[in-house]
């Protein structure tokens, strides 16, 4: 229990940071400082300035939103999608299920990476969320599908068929409530994977396009710089291992929690 | 067991072509390959771009499906294309390949075998001082991105050549001492991984019957756990092989980026923003086959793990 603890305060702190920290900043994300290209941290510049004159905490700040904000999102709809096409294979069974075990071995198959890189360029945010998601659904949906299986042929849900319930609202009432928990953990441990998946792709030049700014993207442009400007990576990157860390505390921890045995 | 693995080789092969040629048919679709050859300076007139692009086998003017199904045959017949400046693509494949094993092969073999060690190590003391301090040490680097493990290799090595007044940690060229730092951060992401997985997995057979009864005969807790549970442990491990694989294929291209080798990540980059259709689709096939074959993988070692999978 002390994990979930540990991961929701952790992850409190991190939204409140991306919440607030922008109106804490002396600095707008965007806003430039002429007299100050590549500086260290000072009064001025908390945390230093970027080789372009922008403020390393209110970019940083602002990135955390983005990423926080595509985490969620993929999360949201990764579990959503799994839900879906788990329980309506796992309930039908037969050839809907083969059908859609098969396309989800497809999707495995392909490589996530190349699908963002193709899709996502020039669409905005919204296509690289529904890439990101459209590829982590299928590991959630294969659980769900296993447990949909089993919960099939239980006696609360046969008494439901039974009483001439119809399948959609069977399924609804009776077959998703059981699965709440698997789903929360699922879509918790999401969250993380989604936000370093965003990270990989901006190493690679394929995550949020600029001038937009996430984590991922601070981080990879950093990296290259380290040696002489480590305060441009070591705020970023400490952020998206904190999120990451945050993430799966929260997800395991609620699981072991869940988890009779 | 021949009968069982002819099947499922079938059905990687099968799940391979299908990988490889939805990536060849919306890499087509989707990209571009005329802004880059008409955006040179000077500016070539039409004409010779149409031509060229009807030599690449890139014209957007022929549908995608008739470009597949020259592509396809030419695959078929060993010939993966030309790039856009119109060399050919599989000795260039092969190149960056080689980048990319030789970075990240070694540290992957290492992390795997380190982890499963630490894994095993972790279970049997489970709750004592060694647990205590890799179960949580796992827990913080599997969680933090190989990227940013990468960077601070460097930084770490940066200062060790600081304080010893000369480059003695290097990591831009494939020498021995060269390779250290990439293989070092490989090995060390695959072992966080691993070492969670396994210490879960030993863990989950520790206590079962069969250990209990070796027990009861007389072999001590290690001896228990070395002879009996390890080998059941190890399935979970096999089973993640596809996944395991995927994940490498993916680390290895940042990796290789942080390092500043010019590998695949790099190549599908730029070939991504030039629409180089034949290159994206090499590097897309060439993932499209290796997780069905780590499927495949998975599968034997199951078999050679478990023999109550392997039919009579």
């Amino acid at each position: 229990m002390t994990r979930v603890a540990a991961g929701l305060v952790l992850l409190a702190a991190l939204a409140l940071l991306a919440a607030a920290g922008p109106a804490l900043a002396p600095w707008a994300w965007d806003e430039i400082d002429f007299t100050a290209f590549g500086e260290g941290p000072s009064r001025r510049h908390w945390l230093g300035t970027t080789q372009h004159g922008r403020d390393v905490f209110a970019v940083t700040v602002h990135a955390l939103r983005r990423s926080l904000l595509i985490g969620a999102a993929v999360a949201a709809l990764a579990t959503f999608l799994a839900a879906l096409v788990g329980t309506v294979a796992g309930y039908a069974g037969g050839r809907a299920d083969r059908a859609l075990m098969w396309c989800a071995d497809l999707l495995f198959v392909l490589p996530p990476f190349l699908l963002a890189a193709v899709l996502a360029p020039g669409a905005g945010t919204l296509a690289l969320v529904a890439v990101l998601a459209g590829l982590m659904w299928t590991s959630t949906a294969r659980m769900v599908r296993a447990a949909v299986r089993s919960l099939r042929d239980r006696e609360h849900v046969l008494a439901a068929r039974l009483a001439g319930v119809s399948a959609p609202r069977t399924i609804v009432r009776h077959v998703l409530p059981a699965l709440a928990s698997l789903l929360a953990v699922d879509a918790g441990l999401n969250v993380g994977a989604a936000i370093v998946a965003e990270s990989g792709l901006a190493h690679l030049g394929f995550g949020v396009r600029p001038p937009g700014v996430s984590l991922g993207a601070l981080v990879a442009d950093g990296g290259p710089a380290v040696l002489a400007f480590p305060w441009r990576f070591a705020f970023p990157a400490a952020l998206l291992v904190l999120t990451a860390v945050a993430a799966n505390l929260l997800a395991d921890g609620l699981r072991d929690a869940l988890d009779p045995r | 067991m021949a009968a069982f693995l002819l099947r499922r080789t079938g059905r990687a092969a099968l799940q391979a072509a299908l990988g490889a040629s939805l990536v060849y048919l919306l890499a087509a679709a989707a990209l571009d390959p005329r802004a880059h050859l008409a955006g040179r300076a000077p500016r070539p007139p039409d004409a010779v771009v149409d031509a060229r692009l009807a030599r690449l086998n890139l014209d957007p003017r022929v549908p995608p499906s008739a470009r597949y199904r020259v592509w396809a045959a030419g695959v078929l017949r060993g010939d993966l294309g030309r790039t856009l400046d119109g060399r050919p693509v599989g000795p260039e494949l092969h190149r960056r390949l080689a980048v990319g094993v030789r970075l990240v092969l070694p540290g992957a073999v290492l992390g795997s075998a380190l982890g499963i060690a630490l894994g095993v190590w972790a279970a049997a003391r489970r709750g004592r001082a060694a647990d205590l301090l890799v179960t949580p040490l796992t827990y913080v680097l599997a969680a933090v991105p190989v990227f940013v493990l990468a960077v601070l290799a460097q930084t770490a090595a940066g200062a060790v050549n600081d304080a010893a007044g000369v480059r003695a940690v290097t990591w831009t060229d494939d020498t021995a001492s060269g390779l250290l730092l990439p293989t070092l951060v490989i090995a060390l992401a695959q072992a966080a991984l691993v070492a969670r997985y396994q210490r879960g997995s030993t863990l989950d057979v520790a206590d079962a019957a069969f250990v209990r009864a070796a027990r009861a005969k007389g072999l001590r807790r290690r001896a228990a756990l070395l002879r009996h549970a390890l080998r059941p442990a190890l399935v979970p491990q096999g089973a993640r092989l596809p996944h395991t694989a995927a994940m490498l294929l993916l680390g290895g291209m940042l990796v290789e980026q942080v390092f500043g080798r010019h590998g695949l990540g790099a190549w599908l980059a730029a070939s991504v923003a030039r629409g180089d259709v034949n290159a994206v689709a090499a590097v897309g096939g060439l993932a499209a086959c290796a997780v069905p074959a780590a499927a495949l993988a998975a599968d034997v070692l199951h078999g050679l793990l478990d023999p109550r999978v392997r039919p009579a």
